[in-house]
Protein backbone atom coordinates (compact mmCIF):
# COMPACT_ATOMS: atom_id res chain seq x y z
CA UNK A 1 0.00 0.00 0.00
CA UNK A 2 2.48 3.04 -0.87
CA UNK A 3 -0.16 5.41 -0.35
CA UNK A 4 -1.03 4.81 2.77
CA UNK A 5 1.31 5.67 5.96
CA UNK A 6 2.05 2.25 7.37
CA UNK A 7 2.29 3.58 10.89
CA UNK A 8 -2.07 4.61 10.45
CA UNK A 9 -2.56 1.10 8.95
CA UNK A 10 -0.59 -0.82 12.01
CA UNK A 11 -2.69 1.69 14.42
CA UNK A 12 -6.07 1.09 12.22
CA UNK A 13 -5.40 -2.58 12.44
CA UNK A 14 -4.27 -2.64 16.13
CA UNK A 15 -7.74 -0.75 16.79
CA UNK A 16 -9.68 -3.65 14.99
CA UNK A 17 -7.45 -6.30 16.59
CA UNK A 18 -6.23 -5.31 19.73
CA UNK A 19 -8.58 -6.42 22.02
CA UNK A 20 -8.89 -10.63 20.44
CA UNK A 21 -5.08 -10.22 21.30
CA UNK A 22 -4.91 -9.09 24.26
CA UNK A 23 -8.09 -11.66 25.18
CA UNK A 24 -6.27 -14.62 23.37
CA UNK A 25 -2.93 -13.75 25.65
CA UNK A 26 -5.14 -13.34 28.60
CA UNK A 27 -5.85 -17.04 28.46
CA UNK A 28 -2.40 -18.34 27.80
CA UNK A 29 -0.43 -16.00 30.39
CA UNK A 30 -3.29 -16.03 32.73
CA UNK A 31 -2.63 -12.41 34.02
CA UNK A 32 -4.54 -9.24 32.25
CA UNK A 33 -1.27 -7.14 32.76
CA UNK A 34 1.03 -9.37 31.41
CA UNK A 35 -1.46 -9.87 28.46
CA UNK A 36 -1.35 -6.43 27.43
CA UNK A 37 2.27 -6.20 27.50
CA UNK A 38 3.14 -8.89 25.29
CA UNK A 39 -0.07 -7.11 23.41
CA UNK A 40 2.19 -3.58 23.12
CA UNK A 41 5.95 -5.85 22.26
CA UNK A 42 3.82 -6.72 19.27
CA UNK A 43 2.26 -3.21 18.00
CA UNK A 44 6.34 -2.43 18.83
CA UNK A 45 7.35 -4.65 16.75
CA UNK A 46 4.86 -4.03 13.99
CA UNK A 47 5.82 -0.74 14.16
CA UNK A 48 9.25 -1.06 13.23
CA UNK A 49 8.89 -3.89 11.26
CA UNK A 50 6.05 -2.44 8.63
CA UNK A 51 7.44 0.61 7.37
CA UNK A 52 10.95 -1.28 6.42
CA UNK A 53 8.96 -4.76 5.12
CA UNK A 54 6.08 -3.38 4.23
CA UNK A 55 2.61 -4.04 5.63
CA UNK A 56 1.65 -7.85 5.81
CA UNK A 57 -0.95 -9.40 3.66
CA UNK A 58 -3.25 -10.65 6.28
CA UNK A 59 -1.87 -7.91 8.85
CA UNK A 60 -4.98 -8.91 11.77
CA UNK A 61 -2.93 -13.16 11.42
CA UNK A 62 0.30 -11.46 11.29
CA UNK A 63 -0.41 -9.51 14.71
CA UNK A 64 -2.11 -12.62 16.34
CA UNK A 65 0.65 -15.15 15.42
CA UNK A 66 3.62 -12.69 16.79
CA UNK A 67 2.20 -12.18 19.82
CA UNK A 68 1.39 -15.93 20.23
CA UNK A 69 5.09 -16.35 19.76
CA UNK A 70 6.06 -13.62 22.25
CA UNK A 71 3.73 -15.22 24.95
CA UNK A 72 5.80 -18.86 24.16
CA UNK A 73 8.82 -17.60 24.63
CA UNK A 74 8.08 -15.49 27.78
CA UNK A 75 6.51 -18.61 29.22
CA UNK A 76 9.61 -20.74 28.14
CA UNK A 77 11.76 -18.53 30.17
CA UNK A 78 10.01 -18.42 32.92
CA UNK A 79 11.18 -20.63 36.05
CA UNK A 80 7.79 -22.95 36.10
CA UNK A 81 8.64 -24.03 33.06
CA UNK A 82 7.29 -27.27 32.58
CA UNK A 83 4.46 -26.78 34.44
CA UNK A 84 3.20 -23.76 32.08
CA UNK A 85 3.88 -25.37 28.97
CA UNK A 86 1.70 -27.78 29.56
CA UNK A 87 -1.23 -25.01 30.00
CA UNK A 88 0.18 -23.63 26.54
CA UNK A 89 1.12 -26.87 24.68
CA UNK A 90 -2.38 -26.60 22.66
CA UNK A 91 -1.06 -23.40 21.74
CA UNK A 92 3.05 -23.87 20.89
CA UNK A 93 1.49 -27.10 18.44
CA UNK A 94 -0.92 -24.58 17.06
CA UNK A 95 1.59 -22.30 15.94
CA UNK A 96 3.11 -24.76 13.75
CA UNK A 97 -0.09 -26.39 12.70
CA UNK A 98 -2.48 -24.25 10.28
CA UNK A 99 -5.70 -26.44 11.59
CA UNK A 100 -5.14 -26.05 15.22
CA UNK A 101 -4.49 -22.60 14.93
CA UNK A 102 -7.80 -22.43 13.10
CA UNK A 103 -9.33 -24.50 15.68
CA UNK A 104 -7.62 -21.84 18.83
CA UNK A 105 -9.36 -19.04 16.74
CA UNK A 106 -12.38 -20.74 17.45
CA UNK A 107 -12.20 -19.79 20.93
CA UNK A 108 -11.55 -16.32 20.29
CA UNK A 109 -14.61 -15.38 21.25
CA UNK A 110 -14.65 -17.22 24.23
CA UNK A 111 -11.58 -15.12 25.27
CA UNK A 112 -13.26 -11.96 24.78
CA UNK A 113 -15.99 -13.14 26.84
CA UNK A 114 -13.61 -13.77 29.60
CA UNK A 115 -12.02 -10.60 29.22
CA UNK A 116 -14.97 -8.34 29.50
CA UNK A 117 -16.40 -10.25 32.69
CA UNK A 118 -12.96 -10.16 34.10
CA UNK A 119 -12.19 -5.84 33.03
CA UNK A 120 -16.12 -5.41 35.04
CA UNK A 121 -15.36 -7.66 37.36
CA UNK A 122 -17.25 -6.76 40.78
CA UNK A 123 -13.56 -7.09 42.81
CA UNK A 124 -12.89 -3.81 40.91
CA UNK A 125 -14.35 0.00 41.41
CA UNK A 126 -16.52 1.21 39.20
CA UNK A 127 -14.29 3.61 37.90
CA UNK A 128 -11.42 0.90 37.53
CA UNK A 129 -13.67 -1.27 35.77
CA UNK A 130 -14.83 1.51 32.87
CA UNK A 131 -10.85 2.42 32.82
CA UNK A 132 -9.56 -1.04 32.38
CA UNK A 133 -12.51 -1.93 29.90
CA UNK A 134 -12.20 0.81 27.78
CA UNK A 135 -8.12 0.39 27.59
CA UNK A 136 -8.07 -3.42 26.98
CA UNK A 137 -11.35 -3.88 24.83
CA UNK A 138 -12.03 -0.59 23.66
CA UNK A 139 -8.16 -0.36 22.64
CA UNK A 140 -8.42 3.29 24.29
CA UNK A 141 -4.90 4.55 25.51
CA UNK A 142 -4.44 6.60 28.49
CA UNK A 143 -4.25 9.63 27.05
CA UNK A 144 -7.53 8.99 25.38
CA UNK A 145 -8.91 8.08 28.30
CA UNK A 146 -8.35 10.68 30.66
CA UNK A 147 -9.55 13.20 27.73
CA UNK A 148 -13.16 11.24 27.40
CA UNK A 149 -13.20 11.66 31.37
CA UNK A 150 -11.88 15.43 32.19
CA UNK A 151 -9.02 14.04 34.38
CA UNK A 152 -5.21 13.81 34.42
CA UNK A 153 -3.75 10.93 32.55
CA UNK A 154 -1.87 10.17 35.32
CA UNK A 155 -4.69 9.54 37.26
CA UNK A 156 -6.10 7.23 34.39
CA UNK A 157 -2.94 5.59 34.30
CA UNK A 158 -3.12 5.17 38.32
CA UNK A 159 -6.99 3.37 37.66
CA UNK A 160 -5.56 1.00 35.04
CA UNK A 161 -2.28 0.25 37.19
CA UNK A 162 -4.38 -0.63 40.49
CA UNK A 163 -6.94 -2.59 38.42
CA UNK A 164 -4.43 -5.30 37.22
CA UNK A 165 -2.38 -5.65 40.50
CA UNK A 166 -6.31 -5.86 42.20
CA UNK A 167 -6.82 -9.06 40.19
CA UNK A 168 -3.43 -10.10 40.18
CA UNK A 169 -3.73 -10.15 44.30
CA UNK A 170 -7.19 -11.38 44.47
CA UNK A 171 -6.56 -14.35 41.83
CA UNK A 172 -9.15 -13.59 40.09
CA UNK A 173 -9.46 -16.20 37.49
CA UNK A 174 -9.96 -14.82 34.00
CA UNK A 175 -12.78 -17.53 33.27
CA UNK A 176 -16.49 -17.46 32.49
CA UNK A 177 -18.46 -16.86 35.93
CA UNK A 178 -20.65 -20.18 36.70
CA UNK A 179 -24.18 -20.17 36.12
CA UNK A 180 -25.25 -19.17 39.09
CA UNK A 181 -23.70 -15.92 38.91
CA UNK A 182 -23.87 -15.08 35.26
CA UNK A 183 -26.88 -12.47 35.90
CA UNK A 184 -25.14 -10.95 38.89
CA UNK A 185 -21.98 -10.81 36.45
CA UNK A 186 -23.57 -9.44 33.26
CA UNK A 187 -25.18 -7.01 35.11
CA UNK A 188 -22.17 -5.50 36.05
CA UNK A 189 -20.62 -5.58 32.63
CA UNK A 190 -23.90 -4.36 31.27
CA UNK A 191 -23.82 -1.51 33.66
CA UNK A 192 -20.00 -0.39 32.78
CA UNK A 193 -21.07 -0.37 28.76
CA UNK A 194 -23.74 1.80 29.68
CA UNK A 195 -21.88 4.69 32.24
CA UNK A 196 -19.38 4.67 29.43
CA UNK A 197 -22.78 5.49 27.04
CA UNK A 198 -23.65 8.12 29.63
CA UNK A 199 -20.45 9.27 29.63
CA UNK A 200 -20.57 10.43 26.32
CA UNK A 201 -24.36 10.95 26.14
CA UNK A 202 -23.68 13.83 28.76
CA UNK A 203 -20.83 15.62 26.76
CA UNK A 204 -21.72 19.35 25.68
CA UNK A 205 -20.89 21.29 22.39
CA UNK A 206 -16.78 22.43 23.40
CA UNK A 207 -16.30 19.66 24.93
CA UNK A 208 -13.28 16.88 23.62
CA UNK A 209 -14.26 15.40 20.51
CA UNK A 210 -13.07 12.28 22.81
CA UNK A 211 -16.14 12.43 25.14
CA UNK A 212 -18.83 12.07 22.25
CA UNK A 213 -16.70 9.14 21.05
CA UNK A 214 -17.18 7.23 24.11
CA UNK A 215 -20.93 6.38 22.86
CA UNK A 216 -19.64 4.91 19.80
CA UNK A 217 -16.97 3.31 21.78
CA UNK A 218 -19.74 2.30 24.44
CA UNK A 219 -22.46 1.00 21.16
CA UNK A 220 -19.15 -0.64 19.62
CA UNK A 221 -19.06 -3.05 23.18
CA UNK A 222 -22.36 -3.52 22.90
CA UNK A 223 -22.41 -4.66 19.72
CA UNK A 224 -19.41 -7.01 19.88
CA UNK A 225 -21.32 -8.31 23.40
CA UNK A 226 -24.76 -8.98 21.37
CA UNK A 227 -22.59 -11.39 19.18
CA UNK A 228 -20.76 -13.11 22.34
CA UNK A 229 -23.66 -13.83 24.32
CA UNK A 230 -26.87 -13.55 21.69
CA UNK A 231 -28.88 -15.85 23.86
CA UNK A 232 -29.14 -12.92 26.95
CA UNK A 233 -32.07 -10.61 26.28
CA UNK A 234 -30.86 -8.21 28.52
CA UNK A 235 -27.42 -7.83 26.02
CA UNK A 236 -29.48 -6.79 23.38
CA UNK A 237 -32.05 -4.59 25.24
CA UNK A 238 -29.21 -2.49 26.28
CA UNK A 239 -27.70 -2.50 22.48
CA UNK A 240 -30.93 -1.65 21.29
CA UNK A 241 -31.60 1.27 24.30
CA UNK A 242 -27.83 3.08 23.01
CA UNK A 243 -28.60 2.71 19.22
CA UNK A 244 -32.06 4.23 19.95
CA UNK A 245 -30.92 7.13 22.10
CA UNK A 246 -27.45 7.54 19.96
CA UNK A 247 -30.46 7.92 16.70
CA UNK A 248 -31.07 11.42 18.59
CA UNK A 249 -27.74 12.57 18.95
CA UNK A 250 -28.20 15.41 15.79
CA UNK A 251 -31.67 16.22 17.22
CA UNK A 252 -30.88 16.82 20.62
CA UNK A 253 -29.25 20.26 21.03
CA UNK A 254 -29.68 23.43 19.17
CA UNK A 255 -26.50 25.59 17.49
CA UNK A 256 -25.55 26.59 20.77
CA UNK A 257 -25.70 23.20 22.50
CA UNK A 258 -29.02 24.00 24.65
CA UNK A 259 -30.97 20.54 25.11
CA UNK A 260 -34.42 20.23 22.93
CA UNK A 261 -36.90 18.41 24.71
CA UNK A 262 -37.91 15.00 22.92
CA UNK A 263 -41.38 16.46 21.89
CA UNK A 264 -39.61 19.39 20.11
CA UNK A 265 -36.96 17.79 18.52
CA UNK A 266 -37.02 17.82 14.30
CA UNK A 267 -37.30 14.38 14.08
CA UNK A 268 -35.77 14.31 10.23
CA UNK A 269 -32.78 15.05 12.34
CA UNK A 270 -32.76 10.99 13.75
CA UNK A 271 -30.79 8.69 12.17
CA UNK A 272 -32.80 6.23 10.68
CA UNK A 273 -30.23 3.67 10.64
CA UNK A 274 -29.58 3.73 14.22
CA UNK A 275 -33.70 3.47 15.14
CA UNK A 276 -33.61 0.43 12.36
CA UNK A 277 -31.24 -1.31 14.43
CA UNK A 278 -32.37 -0.48 17.41
CA UNK A 279 -35.76 -2.05 16.79
CA UNK A 280 -33.79 -4.95 15.27
CA UNK A 281 -31.95 -5.28 18.59
CA UNK A 282 -35.50 -5.04 20.33
CA UNK A 283 -37.20 -7.95 18.75
CA UNK A 284 -34.75 -10.50 19.59
CA UNK A 285 -35.94 -9.93 23.67
CA UNK A 286 -39.35 -10.74 22.77
CA UNK A 287 -41.32 -11.54 26.12
CA UNK A 288 -38.36 -10.92 28.23
CA UNK A 289 -38.59 -7.96 31.17
CA UNK A 290 -35.12 -6.84 31.96
CA UNK A 291 -34.38 -3.54 32.85
CA UNK A 292 -32.42 -2.55 29.82
CA UNK A 293 -35.45 -4.24 27.30
CA UNK A 294 -38.44 -2.17 29.52
CA UNK A 295 -35.85 1.56 28.47
CA UNK A 296 -35.44 0.44 25.04
CA UNK A 297 -39.07 -0.82 24.48
CA UNK A 298 -40.06 3.24 26.27
CA UNK A 299 -37.10 4.78 23.68
CA UNK A 300 -38.42 2.43 20.61
CA UNK A 301 -42.16 4.09 21.28
CA UNK A 302 -40.60 7.54 21.11
CA UNK A 303 -38.83 6.16 17.75
CA UNK A 304 -41.45 4.97 16.46
CA UNK A 305 -43.79 8.10 16.03
CA UNK A 306 -43.09 10.49 13.35
CA UNK A 307 -44.75 13.29 14.48
CA UNK A 308 -44.57 14.13 18.73
CA UNK A 309 -48.29 13.62 19.28
CA UNK A 310 -48.51 10.15 17.25
CA UNK A 311 -46.49 8.71 20.64
CA UNK A 312 -47.93 5.95 22.04
CA UNK A 313 -48.07 7.53 25.94
CA UNK A 314 -50.74 4.72 27.32
CA UNK A 315 -47.96 2.41 26.00
CA UNK A 316 -44.95 4.10 27.53
CA UNK A 317 -46.69 4.46 30.72
CA UNK A 318 -47.81 0.83 31.03
CA UNK A 319 -43.99 0.51 30.37
CA UNK A 320 -42.65 2.35 33.27
CA UNK A 321 -44.97 0.66 35.37
CA UNK A 322 -43.60 -2.39 34.37
CA UNK A 323 -40.36 -0.83 35.13
CA UNK A 324 -41.13 0.29 38.59
CA UNK A 325 -42.01 -3.24 39.26
CA UNK A 326 -38.55 -4.81 38.14
CA UNK A 327 -36.40 -1.53 39.32
CA UNK A 328 -38.04 0.13 41.71
CA UNK A 329 -37.04 3.99 41.87
CA UNK A 330 -38.80 6.98 42.25
CA UNK A 331 -36.96 8.41 39.02
CA UNK A 332 -39.19 5.68 37.45
CA UNK A 333 -42.26 7.13 38.94
CA UNK A 334 -41.61 10.41 38.11
CA UNK A 335 -41.15 9.52 34.22
CA UNK A 336 -44.37 7.30 34.56
CA UNK A 337 -46.74 10.12 35.62
CA UNK A 338 -45.39 12.08 33.10
CA UNK A 339 -46.76 9.06 30.63
CA UNK A 340 -49.71 9.09 32.73
CA UNK A 341 -50.18 12.85 32.14
CA UNK A 342 -49.92 12.54 28.33
CA UNK A 343 -52.55 9.44 28.30
CA UNK A 344 -54.69 10.30 30.89
CA UNK A 345 -54.55 13.55 32.01
CA UNK A 346 -52.63 15.74 34.65
CA UNK A 347 -55.20 14.89 37.49
CA UNK A 348 -54.25 10.94 37.69
CA UNK A 349 -50.63 11.88 37.09
CA UNK A 350 -50.75 14.09 40.11
CA UNK A 351 -51.76 11.71 42.45
CA UNK A 352 -48.64 9.55 41.54
CA UNK A 353 -46.37 12.74 41.56
CA UNK A 354 -47.80 13.74 45.15
CA UNK A 355 -47.02 10.21 46.57
CA UNK A 356 -43.28 10.51 45.58
CA UNK A 357 -40.38 11.92 48.06
CA UNK A 358 -37.58 12.80 46.40
CA UNK A 359 -36.07 15.77 48.30
CA UNK A 360 -33.67 18.20 46.06
CA UNK A 361 -34.58 17.02 43.02
CA UNK A 362 -35.59 19.82 40.88
CA UNK A 363 -37.45 18.04 38.19
CA UNK A 364 -40.24 16.65 40.45
CA UNK A 365 -41.94 20.38 41.18
CA UNK A 366 -41.05 20.72 37.55
CA UNK A 367 -42.95 17.74 36.21
CA UNK A 368 -45.56 19.19 39.28
CA UNK A 369 -46.28 22.40 37.70
CA UNK A 370 -46.43 21.39 34.48
CA UNK A 371 -49.22 19.21 35.75
CA UNK A 372 -50.81 21.55 38.20
CA UNK A 373 -50.70 24.29 35.33
CA UNK A 374 -52.35 22.42 33.06
CA UNK A 375 -55.01 21.79 36.12
CA UNK A 376 -55.75 25.52 36.41
CA UNK A 377 -54.00 25.63 39.42
CA UNK A 378 -51.61 28.47 38.43
CA UNK A 379 -50.65 29.81 41.73
CA UNK A 380 -49.50 26.59 42.88
CA UNK A 381 -47.93 25.81 39.47
CA UNK A 382 -45.58 29.32 39.58
CA UNK A 383 -44.30 27.97 42.74
CA UNK A 384 -43.64 24.44 42.16
CA UNK A 385 -41.55 26.17 39.20
CA UNK A 386 -39.66 28.58 41.25
CA UNK A 387 -38.90 25.96 44.00
CA UNK A 388 -37.33 23.42 40.92
CA UNK A 389 -35.60 26.76 39.49
CA UNK A 390 -33.62 26.88 43.18
CA UNK A 391 -33.19 23.37 43.28
CA UNK A 392 -31.65 22.90 40.15
CA UNK A 393 -27.43 23.38 39.18
CA UNK A 394 -28.02 23.86 35.73
CA UNK A 395 -28.22 27.12 34.54
CA UNK A 396 -30.14 26.23 31.35
CA UNK A 397 -32.71 24.30 33.09
CA UNK A 398 -32.57 27.36 35.86
CA UNK A 399 -33.55 30.02 33.29
CA UNK A 400 -36.26 27.17 31.78
CA UNK A 401 -37.75 26.97 35.33
CA UNK A 402 -37.65 30.50 35.36
CA UNK A 403 -39.42 31.56 32.62
CA UNK A 404 -42.09 29.27 33.46
CA UNK A 405 -42.72 30.41 36.56
CA UNK A 406 -42.93 33.99 35.37
CA UNK A 407 -45.22 33.11 32.70
CA UNK A 408 -47.72 31.63 35.12
CA UNK A 409 -47.55 35.49 37.48
CA UNK A 410 -49.09 37.19 34.86
CA UNK B 1 -16.89 7.72 12.05
CA UNK B 2 -19.66 6.96 9.41
CA UNK B 3 -18.28 5.57 6.36
CA UNK B 4 -20.24 4.15 3.08
CA UNK B 5 -18.04 1.48 1.12
CA UNK B 6 -19.22 1.20 -2.59
CA UNK B 7 -17.71 -1.79 -4.02
CA UNK B 8 -16.91 -1.52 -8.13
CA UNK B 9 -15.90 -4.42 -10.58
CA UNK B 10 -15.28 -5.62 -14.16
CA UNK B 11 -16.67 -9.22 -13.30
CA UNK B 12 -14.50 -11.93 -14.90
CA UNK B 13 -16.03 -13.83 -17.49
CA UNK B 14 -16.11 -16.90 -15.15
CA UNK B 15 -18.69 -17.74 -12.89
CA UNK B 16 -18.12 -16.62 -8.98
CA UNK B 17 -16.20 -19.49 -7.48
CA UNK B 18 -18.24 -21.60 -4.66
CA UNK B 19 -16.09 -20.57 -2.12
CA UNK B 20 -16.22 -16.89 -2.52
CA UNK B 21 -19.86 -16.36 -1.11
CA UNK B 22 -19.03 -18.44 2.31
CA UNK B 23 -15.92 -16.10 2.72
CA UNK B 24 -17.60 -12.75 1.88
CA UNK B 25 -20.26 -14.10 4.54
CA UNK B 26 -17.70 -15.14 6.93
CA UNK B 27 -15.50 -11.51 6.92
CA UNK B 28 -19.22 -9.84 6.81
CA UNK B 29 -19.89 -11.90 10.03
CA UNK B 30 -16.52 -11.08 11.29
CA UNK B 31 -16.92 -7.35 10.79
CA UNK B 32 -20.46 -7.45 12.67
CA UNK B 33 -18.77 -9.13 15.49
CA UNK B 34 -15.94 -6.16 15.58
CA UNK B 35 -18.72 -3.62 16.17
CA UNK B 36 -18.14 -2.02 12.85
CA UNK B 37 -20.41 -2.95 10.31
CA UNK B 38 -23.59 -1.90 10.26
CA UNK B 39 -25.59 -2.66 7.18
CA UNK B 40 -24.77 -3.81 4.06
CA UNK B 41 -26.31 -5.86 0.73
CA UNK B 42 -25.59 -6.73 -2.93
CA UNK B 43 -26.39 -4.72 -5.62
CA UNK B 44 -28.60 -6.25 -8.70
CA UNK B 45 -26.87 -5.23 -12.20
CA UNK B 46 -27.66 -2.14 -13.43
CA UNK B 47 -29.85 -3.37 -16.04
CA UNK B 48 -32.55 -3.58 -13.38
CA UNK B 49 -31.94 -0.57 -12.23
CA UNK B 50 -32.30 3.39 -13.94
CA UNK B 51 -30.54 6.79 -14.28
CA UNK B 52 -32.61 10.20 -12.99
CA UNK B 53 -30.69 12.94 -14.20
CA UNK B 54 -31.15 16.69 -14.64
CA UNK B 55 -28.87 18.44 -16.83
CA UNK B 56 -29.43 21.60 -18.18
CA UNK B 57 -32.57 22.54 -17.19
CA UNK B 58 -33.83 18.48 -18.36
CA UNK B 59 -34.65 15.53 -16.16
CA UNK B 60 -34.74 12.42 -18.10
CA UNK B 61 -34.67 8.82 -16.92
CA UNK B 62 -32.82 6.13 -18.60
CA UNK B 63 -32.98 2.49 -17.89
CA UNK B 64 -30.16 0.33 -17.11
CA UNK B 65 -28.01 -1.22 -17.65
CA UNK B 66 -25.45 2.14 -17.69
CA UNK B 67 -22.82 2.75 -20.04
CA UNK B 68 -19.79 2.17 -17.52
CA UNK B 69 -18.02 -0.68 -17.54
CA UNK B 70 -17.92 -1.10 -14.31
CA UNK B 71 -20.90 -2.45 -12.13
CA UNK B 72 -21.52 -1.14 -8.71
CA UNK B 73 -21.79 -4.63 -7.03
CA UNK B 74 -22.24 -4.08 -3.30
CA UNK B 75 -22.64 -1.38 -0.64
CA UNK B 76 -21.26 -1.74 3.05
CA UNK B 77 -21.81 0.92 5.93
CA UNK B 78 -18.92 0.85 8.41
CA UNK B 79 -18.50 2.44 11.65
CA UNK B 80 -15.28 2.99 12.52
CA UNK B 81 -12.84 5.31 14.27
CA UNK B 82 -10.36 6.15 11.59
CA UNK B 83 -10.36 6.44 7.87
CA UNK B 84 -7.89 3.94 7.87
CA UNK B 85 -10.21 1.24 9.58
CA UNK B 86 -12.76 1.72 7.14
CA UNK B 87 -10.13 1.15 4.09
CA UNK B 88 -9.06 -1.68 6.13
CA UNK B 89 -12.24 -3.82 5.96
CA UNK B 90 -12.19 -2.78 2.20
CA UNK B 91 -8.73 -4.25 1.86
CA UNK B 92 -9.83 -7.23 3.51
CA UNK B 93 -12.75 -7.49 1.02
CA UNK B 94 -11.07 -7.09 -2.33
CA UNK B 95 -8.53 -9.44 -0.73
CA UNK B 96 -10.67 -12.32 -0.77
CA UNK B 97 -11.83 -11.73 -4.78
CA UNK B 98 -8.38 -11.75 -5.48
CA UNK B 99 -7.38 -15.09 -3.58
CA UNK B 100 -10.71 -16.83 -4.21
CA UNK B 101 -11.59 -15.25 -8.00
CA UNK B 102 -8.75 -15.74 -10.86
CA UNK B 103 -9.37 -12.50 -13.19
CA UNK B 104 -11.29 -10.19 -10.74
CA UNK B 105 -10.82 -6.68 -10.90
CA UNK B 106 -12.30 -4.13 -9.21
CA UNK B 107 -12.28 -1.10 -6.57
CA UNK B 108 -14.12 -0.24 -3.23
CA UNK B 109 -14.70 4.13 -2.34
CA UNK B 110 -14.49 4.12 1.25
CA UNK B 111 -16.60 7.94 1.33
CA UNK B 112 -17.28 9.52 4.51
CA UNK B 113 -20.50 10.48 6.24
CA UNK B 114 -20.80 13.99 7.59
CA UNK B 115 -21.16 13.21 11.04
CA UNK B 116 -21.54 15.39 13.90
CA UNK B 117 -17.01 15.07 14.27
CA UNK B 118 -17.35 17.39 10.90
CA UNK B 119 -19.34 20.57 12.44
CA UNK B 120 -17.59 20.41 15.52
CA UNK B 121 -14.41 22.72 16.49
Amino acid sequence: MPDTDPRRVVEAVWRIESARIIAGLARMVHDVGLAEELAQDTLVIALEQWPVDGVPDHPGSWLMATAKHRAIDLLRRQTRYQEKLELVGRATAAADDPDLAAELDDYVGDDLLRLVFTTCHPVLSTESRVALTLRLLGGLTTDEIARAYLVPESTVGQRITRAKRTLADKEVPIELPPPSEVAERLASVLEVIYLIFNEGYAATAGDDWMRPALCAEALRLGRILATLAPQEPEVHGLVALMELQASRTAARADADGAPILLQDQDRRRWDRLLIRRGLDALAHTEGTFGPYVLQASIAACHARAARAEDTDWGRIAALYGVLAHVSPSPIVELNRAVAVGHAEGPGPALAIVDGLDLPHYALLPAVRGDLLARLGRTDEAREEFERAAGLTRNARERSLFEARAAALAR
Amino acid sequence: MRYVLLLRSNQPATPPPAGLMEAIMKLGEEATAAGALLDTAGLAPSAAGAKVSLYGGRLSVTDGPFAEAKETISYAIYEVRSKEEAVEWASRFLKLHRDLWDGWEGESDVLKVFGPEDFGN
